[in-house]
């Protein structure tokens, strides 16, 4: 079994990192990792990546990826997520997926499960286009989402959609331990056909007395209302939950009602949640302009939709760097932190974080924050 | 309406309109730009690395065929046969590297694509100028001044007179040496290639003042010189010593035989890449512009400056690549950022435009463009050779 060890900050380099310093001097500008990944992109330092070992369809719109990552990689806990990269379009994108598999799994592999959503072009695209053999760029797993490692708990999850991968991994997790205690789990889904990993749900069900699951389908039966979460339906299904530790994970109206459900009853130091933070920033209709945040400076200001950022800054003062003001030379790249921004040249609209801005070309669409 | 003072019979509207044509086909480029492209530069840049690995390789195995071996293949002419071979490839990716791979990452063409290992602000360089120094004194300065006298410092280099319009001193005489050696030592020459150094030549600034930078800079150098003129060499001649109490031959040979390979595909790259970028700006017909003539520049106007003062060399598909598609000068000089891939088919493009407008469109073989370059160096060497610019003159001359 492998458990997650702390970076150690301090500790002595070791043999590959002193022997590469000297090989770097022959990889130069480059490090010796650059060539090593011609010959196995998982044995890479440089940045850690991963192959597609396997995919497998969960639903129709749903894909399990397993995938097998680097020598760099580092065991994770029961609950944790991931940031991969993924190409699309010839665009990198990053997102974060939870970890689906139990950190027992005794092949060094992990999955996710990812389910296209509605507008997500690059869940879209995973669950369409990667393939066995591709490699994606990975970060190491985070959060601390994840099951204590000594008191016994008596856990409660209620998930929903693709929230049910941090659920799936605690529960292989535990099995895997063999201390898998009194569990109840409500997932959510639209339709029976559409429950991500269910088949699965239903064998540990089966298998399992401890486990007690109710699947509860949001858009199929008659009373489509009773299938929503509720107080009355989680004394129903789930009279004794005042007492369990609760892990909940999903999209924000589950979240929003479960909180606060439990807040009511006092319950909320006892309610663990994961939140998917969206990456996008929806483009507001009438993006004329809003309050422009400099991150790095602690700037707040206000910028039109006409005005370019690089101005926007030099008014209120500052002075980033810059060159061409023309958008040829690129002096002015800085990062989206939130919001949206308008390329002045073609109309083009920024929302995404991370996405690089031209200042002197873009203007805000909106309330912006840029890492300047 | 005619009011600008480029040496075009258009009128203020027509280059509005064609500068807005140019920005129609820039944005149709951006928007189709994806996998395919992403596609193209990794496999540059894979092909590049695997070049250089395997040249290096190519050069260390030459060393077992020298005739000190004694073996049936041991002999002068396949040793350097062999060594022949690896030091093109790793000259060939020598020149990949900073033409087509380097060059245009640092104009972020490539940014696009976020992908963190190939972006402008992280990219270094397989040369001694520090990446971020370069992109200073080329992406802001050159780009945006092209050809402007006393503004873009590209015009001759601070140490030629390629112009007619840059008045004659007697230093000049010497130019087609400096020519010669700047050709030799391109990867030195462009390194220091600084304001900071120039003014410190004429007395304008203390040592001290650009101390950091000068630092930085060797640091840069220092990491060049020591991966091809002494870790490779050095692991050789280290392999080498115990050799050679069975095979009579010295290690300091060896040593000396790896580092000349280096030198070699070092000074093939800046060959090349002298010839290339000397055939950017500096060709017969290629004009200057006065800072005056510039004044009010709109960014249709700009456009006409690009194509006005830039040069295409017709060639092959190879040819363009390891030329980092600086053939297509003209289409990178209006389009910098735009990646390198695409320059090919917007080039037929651009042409129609230029043909369209009666503007002049400069391209022509590699021999034209680097003879006519060659020999207007010696011209302009001496006194005269068209008329110069004296600082109040209104009218733009073709060199
Ligand atoms: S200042 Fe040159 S691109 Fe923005």
């Amino acid at each position: 079994m492998r458990q997650p060890s702390p970076p150690s900050p301090g500790s002595a380099p070791s043999i590959w990192s002193r022997l590469s310093t000297l090989t770097d001097y022959f990889a130069w500008p480059l490090r010796t990792s650059h060539y090593l990944e011609l010959v196995n992109p998982l044995w890479t330092t440089h940045k850690l990546q991963a192959r597609v070992v396997k995919v497998w369809d969960e639903t129709r719109d749903a894909r399990t990826l397993t995938l097998r990552p680097g020598l760099n990689w580092r065991g994770h806990r029961a609950g944790q997520h991931v940031r991969i990269g993924i190409p699309a379009n010839g665009k990198h994108y990053t997102r974060t997926y939870t970890i689906s598999s139990p950190p027992e799994r005794d092949d060094d592999c992990f999955t996710i499960t990812v389910k296209a959503i509605d507008k997500g072009t690059i869940s879209h695209h995973i669950v369409r286009n990667i393939k066995v053999g591709d490699y994606l760029p990975i970060g190491l797993p985070q959060g601390d989402f994840y099951l204590p490692d000594a008191q016994p708990v008596q856990p409660l999850f209620i998930t929903a959609g693709s929230g049910i991968t941090p659920a799936f991994s605690m529960l292989n997790s535990l099995i895997a331990q063999g201390r898998l205690p009194d569990t109840c789990h409500l997932h959510y889904a639209p339709h029976e056909f559409d429950v991500v990993l269910g088949k699965e749900l239903k064998a540990l069900a089966q298998k399992h007395d401890r486990y007690h699951l109710h699947l509860l389908y949001t858009r199929d039966g008659e009373d489509k209302r009773h299938a929503r979460f509720s107080t009355a339906q989680l004394d129903a299904l789930c009279p004794d939950w005042k007492e369990r530790d609760v892990y909940a994970c999903g999209p924000p109206a589950l979240l929003e009602a479960v909180e606060h459900c439990f807040e009511q009853a006092g319950r909320s130091r006892h309610l663990h949640i994961e939140r998917f933070r969206a990456p996008f920033t929806e483009i507001p209709a009438d993006a004329v302009g809003g309050r422009v945040r400099f991150a790095q400076s602690n700037v707040d200001t206000e910028g039109d939709s006409e005005t370019p950022l690089l101005k926007v800054a030099e008014a209120a003062g500052m002075n980033p760097p810059h060159g061409c003001r023309m958008g040829i030379c690129h002096t002015c790249n800085t990062t989206l932190k939130s919001g949206c921004v308008r390329d002045l040249r073609t109309g083009e609209i920024l929302n995404e974080a991370g996405s690089i801005v031209q200042t002197c070309i873009c203007a805000a669409a909106g309330d912006c924050e840029l890492d300047l | 309406m005619k009011s600008h003072r480029y040496p075009v019979d258009l009128t203020d509207e027509q280059i509005e309109e064609f500068g807005r044509e140019l920005d129609a086909i820039r944005d149709e480029v951006f928007d189709a730009r994806g996998d395919s492209d992403r596609a193209y530069i990794l496999r540059v840049i894979k092909t590049q690395r695997s070049l250089a690995v395997i040249g290096r390789f190519i050069i260390y195995l030459s060393l077992f065929f020298i005739p000190a071996w004694g073996h049936a293949l041991a002999s002068w002419p396949v040793m350097l046969g062999i060594m022949a071979l690896g030091t093109v490839m790793l000259g060939v990716a020598k020149i990949l590297e900073n033409m087509e791979i380097a060059h245009n990452v640092l104009h972020a063409q490539w940014d696009w694509m976020k992908d963190p290992e190939i972006q402008s602000n992280t990219w270094e360089w397989d040369t001694m100028s520090p990446s971020d120094r370069w992109m200073h004194s080329h992406n802001v300065v050159h780009h945006t001044w092209t050809n402007v006298l006393e503004k873009d410092l590209d015009v001759g280099y601070g140490i030629m007179r390629v112009t007619p319009m840059q008045k004659w001193k007697p230093a000049y005489l010497l130019q087609p040496v400096y020519f010669i050696l700047l050709m030799l030592l391109f990867e030195e020459g462009v390194a220091l290639h600084e304001q900071a150094i120039d003014d410190h030549l004429k007395g304008k600034n203390k040592f001290a003042d650009f101390k950091p930078l000068m630092k930085r800079i060797g640091y840069k150098i220092w990491r060049q010189v020591a991966k091809d003129y002494i870790a490779w060499p050095l692991a050789a001649a280290l392999v080498a010593i115990p050799i050679s109490f069975y095979v009579p031959f010295s290690p300091l040979m060896v040593f000396a035989m790896v580092a000349g390979a280096n030198a070699i595909a070092n000074l093939m790259r800046n060959i090349w890449a002298f010839i290339i970028i000397f055939c950017g700006h500096f060709p017969a017909g290629a004009h200057n512009f006065t800072l005056e003539q510039i004044e009010g520049e709109t960014r249709a106007r700009w456009y006409l400056r690009q194509m006005l003062g830039s040069c295409n060399i017709e060639g092959g598909r190879l040819f363009h690549i390891l030329s980092g598609n600086l053939s297509h000068q003209i289409e990178h000089h209006l389009f910098p950022d735009m990646c390198s891939n695409r320059y090919k088919e917007v080039a037929p493009r651009v042409r129609a435009l230029a043909d369209r407008y009666g503007i002049p469109y400069n391209s022509a073989s590699l021999l034209r463009q680097f003879g006519t370059t060659w020999l207007k160096n010696l011209r302009l060497a001496f006194p005269g050779g068209g008329e110069p610019y004296d600082g109040n003159r209104q009218q733009a001359t073709q060199s």
